[in-house]
């Protein structure tokens, strides 16, 4: 084994700018592999930002099911579902046979921070259980926290089947006043 | 094999891989002779992440991060599996254990202001520990793949959407799409078990590694404030004539210590057991009660008695604000006395957050704010009869819903004012006023009741807290 320490270059003016060019290629090339592994998993990882899920009709039940009078909770598949999210891909919506012809629907998430609210039948009111937000059978806030109504969900009949048009959990956008 | 041979090697294997080398001097470095039963918070704290990481490991041999599958591989966790309940009940105190000792480690340190010079960075990747320590409890509630940790995280995200100009982003990108669902709970599976737990490894190393190079501090002394200047020679000058090797003089009290919280784990669990599960996480059940694990429920009772305007500010404000002071506060104050006697207003800080910190995790158990859905219908022994308009007036309190949020006699929420003694407060058109228009934070219920019911209510209400003599309503139902 060779003990000695290197030999330095003939050429001292020759070495110092191969050694530059040999660390900044290591550090390029570093560079390189580490952008090659991480690029690929940060688009990935960032890519359900992006990917804007097609709102869908789903259907929840039968039109004659549902008769004129208070709000019921109705149960449908969410809008994009993964293979493996058994009963976490349904969503919910509370939804209301106003007259003969006419449904309106609102989403459950209360719009202070997402707590599910329940409808009460007698006070005619929603109520949430996480912070004291209460609306009105219109969906508008009647007291507590929530700084908006709740959000609406489209509603259609067809083929004697009532379908709702799924939306995004909705997020209570209050800017900073 | 004999004791020679045994001997020999060892020699062999030590002379491999450096033990005598590189390890015993790190174990038998002085510390300062007076560091004693103070200094056992911060090792017990690694202990109970050893605690987490070993149990961690075991829970993940059955737990399935997917769906409805995570559910049921819970319940078989819980049920069914041999010793099942006492890793997950170990898992869940553990979590519990290393919050609580992070935290008395760094009032531990504040009190003595051990984070001055030259130990800034001790205290700065300490703050990021605790930082990171705080998401492995929070993810780990979401793990707990149950009604509240559906709810759980859709109250996460709305708190992320709050963010001006990225909220909506952030809030995707934790959910892993744009509503809660199979992809939101793998996305926290892996920042539970490899995200968060690869920087903690890599925080307790740097940690660990940053006491190596300053040493173990002393007890503070008054007459000993820090002087960058002259600190380290006089630290080193001291240890050299006074500190006793780490091990085993100064050890024993940090494994005493950890022994005593490992059994103390190990006793909850298996006195206690794990948390129950709530009902399967169905994003679409309402019968959810959304409440957070107890060290969280200080801040879930601070959005409840904020103003609205005020909301948004403390949910971003309390946790960027806190780091940013935590993290800079030895780069503000790296020098001078050390003794908590000399610092008043750290005494005072820390007094004052510990006493925020219990009644507010009182009040969110108690949850005065929230409608509460379970109550009962009024006793004839509140009303004072079982029938008659009284009666139907004290039942339809019920219905309507007053008694979710009013009480009477002991009866009925706490969001609204009490009633009980409502009739000798208001008149009958105050009432009917306040009952048909609504009020602060009370709706209007002018739609929803018919004239016959509000003059039943309103009758009753006029009844309370008037004595039996005065107890005929004067202008009695029209």
């Amino acid at each position: 084994m060779n003990n000695q320490p290197p030999q330095q270059s003939d050429k001292p003016c020759c070495q110092h700018p191969r050694r530059t060019f040999l660390t900044r290629l290591s550090i390029g090339l570093s560079a390189v592999i580490g952008l090659v592994i991480t690029m690929p998993v940060i688009g990935y990882v960032l890519a359900p930002i992006f990917k804007k899920p097609k709102e869908k009709w789903r259907a929840v039940g039968k039109l004659e099911d549902f008769k004129v009078g208070g709000f019921v909770l109705v149960q449908y598949e969410d809008p994009s579902p993964v293979a493996w999210a058994g009963v976490t891909a349904t969503a919910g919506a509370w939804l209301r046979r106003v007259s003969e012809t006419e449904f309106i629907a609102f989403s459950i998430n209360c719009r202070h921070l997402g707590c599910p609210v329940r409808w009460v039948d007698d006070p005619k009111l929603f109520m949430c259980p996480c912070h004291g937000g209460v609306y009105y059978e219109d969906g508008t806030v009647a007291a507590g926290p929530p700084p908006e109504p709740l959000q609406k969900i489209t509603v259609r009949v067809r083929n004697g089947q009532v379908e709702v048009q799924t939306i995004p959990t909705p997020l209570t956008l209050t800017t900073l006043t | 094999m004999s004791n020679n041979s045994l001997k020999r090697t060892w020699n062999w294997i030590d002379n491999r891989i450096g033990f005598t080398d590189y390890i015993v001097p790190l174990m038998v470095h002085l510390v300062p002779d007076n560091a004693r039963w103070w200094y056992i918070f911060g090792s017990a704290t690694l202990c109970a992440f050893i605690v987490q990481v070993v149990t961690g490991i075991g829970l993940a041999m059955s737990y399935v991060p997917g769906g409805e599958d995570t559910y049921e591989s819970l319940k078989y966790i819980t049920d069914v599996a041999p010793l099942g309940s006492l890793v997950r009940g170990m898992h869940y105190y553990g979590a519990s254990a290393m919050v609580m000792l992070a935290v008395i480690h760094m009032v531990q340190v504040f009190m003595h202001a051990t984070y001055k010079y030259p130990r800034e960075m001790n205290w700065m990747s300490g703050v990021v520990l605790l930082f990171v320590v705080l998401g492995m409890a929070f993810t780990g509630q979401l793990l707990r793949w149950d009604a509240n940790g559906v709810w759980s995280v859709t109250v996460a995200a709305e708190m992320a959407g709050r963010t001006p100009y990225i909220g909506p982003t952030l809030a995707h990108f934790m959910l892993g799409g744009e509503t809660v669902g199979g992809s939101t709970i793998t996305r926290f599976f892996a920042m539970h078990v490899f995200i968060m737990p690869a920087i903690i490894i890599a925080g307790i190393v740097l940690h660990m590694l940053l006491i190596m190079r300053h040493g173990i501090s002393e007890m503070p002394d008054v007459n000993e404030p820090v002087d960058p200047d002259t600190y380290k020679e006089a630290y080193e000058e001291r240890i050299q004539k006074t500190g006793v090797p780490f091990w085993p003089v100064a050890m024993w009290r940090d494994v005493l210590f950890s022994t005593v919280i490992v059994g103390v784990i190990m006793a909850c669990s298996i006195f206690l057991g794990p948390p129950a599960l709530d009902p399967p996480p169905n994003p679409s059940s309402i019968n959810a009660n959304p409440l957070p694990d107890w060290y969280f429920l200080w801040y879930f009772a601070v959005l409840s008695l904020l103003p609205p305007q005020l909301e948004t500010w403390v949910i971003l404000g309390v946790p960027v604000v806190g780091f940013i002071v935590l993290f800079f506060l030895p780069l503000i104050s790296n020098k001078g006395h050390r003794a908590p006697s000399k610092r008043p207003w750290a005494g005072g800080a820390v007094i004052f957050i510990s006493m925020a910190f219990i009644v507010l995790t009182i009040y969110g158990y108690k949850k005065p704010w929230s409608p509460d859905f379970g109550v009962k219908e009024l006793p004839a022994s509140v009303v004072g009869t079982d029938k008659g308009p009284l009666a139907e007036g004290a039942k339809l309190m019920h219905i309507k819903g007053c008694l979710y949020c009013h009480d009477i006699g002991g009866y009925g929420g706490h969001r609204g004012p009490e009633l009980t003694e409502i009739g000798k407060l208001l008149t009958r058109d105050d009432i009917i006023i306040r009952i048909n228009n609504g009020g602060h934070n009370m709706p209007a219920f002018a739609s929803s009741m018919s004239s016959v019911e509000l003059n039943l209510i309103v009758d009753f209400l006029l009844t309370r807290g008037v004595t039996p003599e005065e107890d005929v309503p004067k202008n009695p139902t029209q």
